[in-house]
């Protein structure tokens, strides 16, 4: 498997090439219930606990829509920008597959519930790109399969498959874009830019999780070049398995450079499904779409066609949380934040953090330098998302309070924060267990420095004749016999105090 | 055999409610004649003896502590279809590929007969998947018609008519997806009714056509079919096509009916089912019926609907296109049927070899018709096509009900025809549902009660009675007003002209 792919320089692409980008992104709802039945869709059952007739398909099964599903369908479609269907219907798509216990998935075809949208993606320097959406429709999930043995991990080859249902039936909502056209060399960054967007938006909606690395948000990038001034779009493909914001900036990068470099050498690209490889940041081919799958797509007709009166549809717009766009315009403002700062602190997906740690009691820059600095550190280290650290605002901004009345040092309060990070409990109950208590009681510091003056005479002697930057050994040696807890400042004082100064 | 099993199901639960006899005897005398006749005969394939037993007895338990009836029919057995789903029991839909499958829940019809306290026998035979119009078409072997051993029960709810007429049941259940309820109605001298669309929930009924499928009541009585439509119809939030609206007041209706007045309803003679391909016994039962409405008071006008000669073309692509995808779901992975896993073939191969060896050739032949009229560039041509034939049939019946409250013709164009005589012919075969079909394309009400025997065979033949949507109750009037002056026209109950089977 194991052959070397050809690719061509990034910027001798550009050159010669415009890329076309077309963005699928799937969203899992987080209803409690699935799409078509009562069965809960909480992640990481057990396999096949959250079943029933229905989402295993049994015979006599039917479905029933799930009105909440529904109603998150129009939300996003209606922050989206698009037009709301008056009238629309479920279609079968039909295609065998052992995780599909239908053999059908119940989707929408030539009738989606949303359409005719757009979502302006604003890129690291402040250029606007306006992503013009196709649509916006509302489907099943499929179950997962693992497949054991063989190379690849795929069906074909493996000794034997283990298929997991708790997912089949979960709510999915399939965005899709028009062709993103004329972005140039920016067009990995726009298709980033673009998926992130759409993540703060479905997370400011509060309609799903929005996790990439569970799947409940997962693009599938279609990539195309076509030769500059050529009339017609060039032949794409679909890559999937595409998990992280970075991955779908390199998925797209490395698509562009392997087919530059193919279509360069008088090759020609196949129209096919590939897959993602994290690890080695290339994509390889799978499925072969030479000629589009015949899907057999027709009306559901086990459901009923969904008519969202016009009145519910207003009703569902005045529910549309304030912009993830226009408050950070607002956010920059009341915090007077330069762009740069803002810019940082979208890029550490640390808004709604510093917000919350804000609304909590912090202050607007204290709150910003944990959460972009400290934390995201944290948060690399472990290689998780800044907001999957097991610390909560509140506890952020209860340890800034700390500093603040003179509790903690900062040096500190990174360990007490360190401490809730390891699962010690409260800020309050880490600086408890741990001790951290900033040691304010001079009659303990006189103690510790006297004797460390005691243990080092000759600097001791020192300082006395007025070589008073040898007092730093002293403060030293009391820091260190305090675990830290010291006030240095105070430290200091008392060591010029007792040596006479 | 028994005389408790040739009394309709309004009498038997009367006398059970007056304790003149026990749930449990009636039980009991069924599944007698049921081991008696069922080897001749093979309406059930399957025989609930234990939990028919302990339903009857918990309904003498009611009686003996003078509880309330849970319904008009609490005691009464009752034979139901093999593609309603029924807990603890087999399911197979007269298929291989679901030969020993036992669901894990009950149709809500079912679930609605255990709770009127109806005594469910077991589950009777039918065509494959409810495909076909003979049960010549079930993996289990073909039921036999009791007016004569050598000839079809009409399909593909042949079990459930047949086992009426061999007084294996009073009552039972059958769905209709082009006649599978009222052509094995009309060819066994029985009542059989197609509910509205959507009046009788389909959660639990094994889909063959959604769109076309509903399950309805199949008795000897037309107040029998009428107290047991009851008892299932009404709005069923699992389905979502399901109606939310009262059921129609069709038990009313048959007692209005029987007093033998039709004055002021008008009766529309179809005129397109007549003619060639109708038998002539048929014709001359069908044209003595509608005489004998006019002599009950109803007006009798002619009614041309054109549409109605594209119905079975039509129906031809829409149901095999939503069975190829229905039936998709058959394929080894998590029940039924698994042919060639061998732990070398591929999850595929499985798949396919299953299917091969699963379903039959009917079953087969309209998967592959489905798929073919629901492929791109076909799709237009023939479902869309059909979709909209469909349409102008709604149109046809809308102008009609417009002029007439009730639609009649003959229920099929023919009697009972010989076992193997069609099975070679699939277009002779399908010409059998060739009047029944419109009602499902429009989803109205249709019914077919029995008109007397053939002058040429000597066999039943059917008057279909066709009501609009949500009117069925239209049709159990003129039907009950016609069954009292056809039995005393001829002098006793059609039924009882049934020869009897030999008791083995």
């Amino acid at each position: 498997m194991t052959t070397t792919v050809a690719l061509m320089d990034y910027a001798d692409v550009i050159a010669r090439f415009d890329p076309v980008l077309g963005l699928e992104v799937h969203v899992e709802l987080s209803t409690n219930t699935k799409m078509f039945c009562g069965c809960p869709t909480v992640f990481g059952g057990e396999p096949n606990t959250q079943v029933c007739p229905t989402c295993l398909g049994l015979p006599g099964s039917l479905p029933v829509v799930n009105e909440i599903a529904v109603e998150s369908a129009i939300r996003i479609g209606l922050a989206l920008n698009c037009e709301i269907a008056e009238w629309c219907r479920f279609a079968r798509k039909n295609y065998f597959y052992p995780d599909m216990p239908k053999n059908f998935q119940t989707s929408q075809y030539d009738e989606p519930i949303a359409f005719d949208g757009w979502l302006d993606v604003t890129l690291d320097d402040g250029e606007v790109v306006r992503v013009q959406v196709e649509r916006a429709h509302m489907e099943e999930d499929t179950g997962k399969s693992l497949h054991v043995g063989g190379a690849t991990g795929r069906i074909h080859g493996a000794d034997y498959s283990l298929l997991d249902y708790n997912r089949a039936g979960v709510p999915l909502i399939e965005i899709v874009t028009k062709p993103i056209t004329g972005t140039g060399e920016r067009a990995p960054e726009v298709a980033r830019a673009y998926v992130a967007t759409l993540r703060d938006l479905l997370k400011a909606l509060d309609v799903s999780d929005v996790r990439m690395d569970q799947g409940s948000l997962r693009c599938d990038a279609n990539v195309s070049l076509m030769e500059k001034d050529a009339p017609e779009f060039g032949t794409r493909t679909e890559t999937k398995n595409v998990n992280s914001l970075r991955s779908v900036e390199r998925a797209v990068r490395y698509e562009m450079t392997r087919q530059a470099a193919l279509l360069a050498d008088g090759g020609s690209i196949l129209q096919e499904t590939r897959h993602f490889e994290e690890a080695s940041g290339t994509t390889r081919g799978g499925r072969r779409k030479e000629t589009s799958e015949d899907y057999r797509y027709f009306p559901e007709p086990d459901l009923v066609p969904i008519a969202p009166s016009r009145d519910w549809v207003e009703r569902l717009r005045t529910t549309l949380p304030e912009m993830p766009a226009a408050r950070r315009k607002r956010i920059q403002e009341e915090w007077s934040l330069t762009d740069l700062e803002l810019r940082d602190l979208v890029n550490a997906g640390a808004v709604d953090l510093v917000a919350a740690t804000v609304d909590a009691g912090a202050s607007a820059a204290e709150a910003r330098s944990w959460w972009v600095s400290y934390l995201s550190q944290q948060a690399n280290n472990r290689s998780v998302e800044l907001g999957e650290l097991p610390i909560t605002a509140g506890q952020v901004a209860r340890v800034i309070a700390l500093v603040a009345d003179g509790s903690l040092t900062n040096k500190l309060a990174r360990e007490v924060v360190d401490g809730v990070l390891a699962g010690e409990g409260e800020p309050d109950e880490v600086v408890d267990r741990r001790g951290l208590k900033v040691v304010s009681d001079d009659s303990a510091l006189y103690a510790a420095v006297d004797e460390a003056l005691a243990a080092q005479p000759d600097v001791a002697e020192k300082i006395r004749d007025g070589k008073v930057a040898a007092a730093g050994a002293i403060v030293g040696a009391v820091m260190k016999a305090t675990k830290g807890q010291a006030d240095a400042k105070r430290v200091r004082e008392l060591i010029l105090e007792r040596c006479g100064g | 055999m028994s005389e408790l099993t040739r009394l309709d199901a309004a009498d038997l639960a009367a006398r059970i409610q007056a304790r003149e006899v026990s749930a449990v005897e009636v039980t009991q005398a069924h599944l007698d004649r049921i081991a008696a006749v069922d080897a001749t005969v093979h309406a059930f394939l399957h025989v609930d003896t234990e939990r028919a037993l302990d339903a009857a007895k918990a309904v003498d338990d009611d009686v003996a502590a003078g509880r309330p009836a849970v319904s008009p029919l609490a005691g009464v057995p009752l034979a139901l279809k093999d593609v309603l789903a029924m807990q603890g029991a087999p399911t197979t839909c007269g298929s291989k590929v679901l030969e020993h499958w036992q669901p894990p829940y009950d149709a809500t019809v079912t679930r609605r007969l255990r709770e009127a306290g109806v005594v469910i026998l077991g589950k009777t035979n039918m065509d494959e998947f409810a495909m076909g119009s003979s049960t010549e078409n079930s993996a289990f072997g073909v039921t036999r018609n009791p007016w004569d051993l050598d000839r079809i029960p009409g399909g593909s709810g042949g079990g459930s008519a047949a086992a009426l007429a061999a007084f294996e049941a009073p009552l039972a259940i059958g769905t209709d997806t082009g006649g599978s309820i009222r052509q094995p109605g009309a060819v066994t001298g029985t009542v059989g009714v197609k509910p509205t669309y959507g009046t009788v929930s389909r959660f639990g009924l094994v889909a063959f056509s959604s769109s076309l499928d509903q399950a309805g009541p199949c008795a000897r009585t037309v107040l029998d079919a009428a107290l047991l439509h009851e008892v299932i119809a009404g709005h069923d939030p699992l389905d979502s096509t399901s109606i939310d609206a009262p059921v129609p007041p069709v038990v009313a209706a048959a007692r209005e009916g029987a007093t033998g007045d039709l004055t002021g309803v008008r009766v529309g003679v179809v005129t397109e089912f007549a003619g060639d391909g109708y038998q002539p016994g048929v014709s001359a039962a069908f044209e003595a019926a509608v005489a004998q409405l006019r002599e009950l008071g109803a007006e009798i006008v002619e009614v041309s609907c054109p549409s109605f000669d594209l119905a079975l073309p039509a129906y031809y692509l829409i149901a095999p296109s939503e069975a190829s995808s229905n039936l998709a779901r058959f394929d080894a992975m998590r029940y039924g049927l698994r042919v060639g896993d061998d732990g070398e073939r591929s999850a595929e191969e499985v798949m396919s070899l299953t299917r091969a060896a699963g379903f039959g050739a009917e079953v087969k032949r309209r998967i592959m018709l489905g798929t073919y009229a629901l492929s791109a560039g076909y799709y237009d041509a023939y479902y869309g096509s059909a979709q909209k034939v469909r349409t102008l049939i709604m149109r046809d019946f809308e102008a009609a009900f417009g002029r007439v409250d009730v639609l009649v013709s003959p229920t099929t164009p023919t009697t009972a025809f010989r076992i193997g005589e069609r099975v070679d012919d699939p277009m002779a075969m399908y010409r059998a549902d060739l009047c029944t079909i419109p009602s499902n394309l429009a989803g109205n009400a249709a019914l077919s009660v029995p008109c007397g025997l053939s002058g040429d065979d000597g066999l039943p033949v059917g008057l279909q009675i066709m009501s609009p949507a949500l009117q069925d109750h239209r049709g159990y009037r003129v039907a009950a007003a016609y069954e009292v002056a056809r039995d005393a026209a001829q002098g006793g109950s059609l039924i009882t002209r049934v020869p009897e089977l030999e008791v083995v």
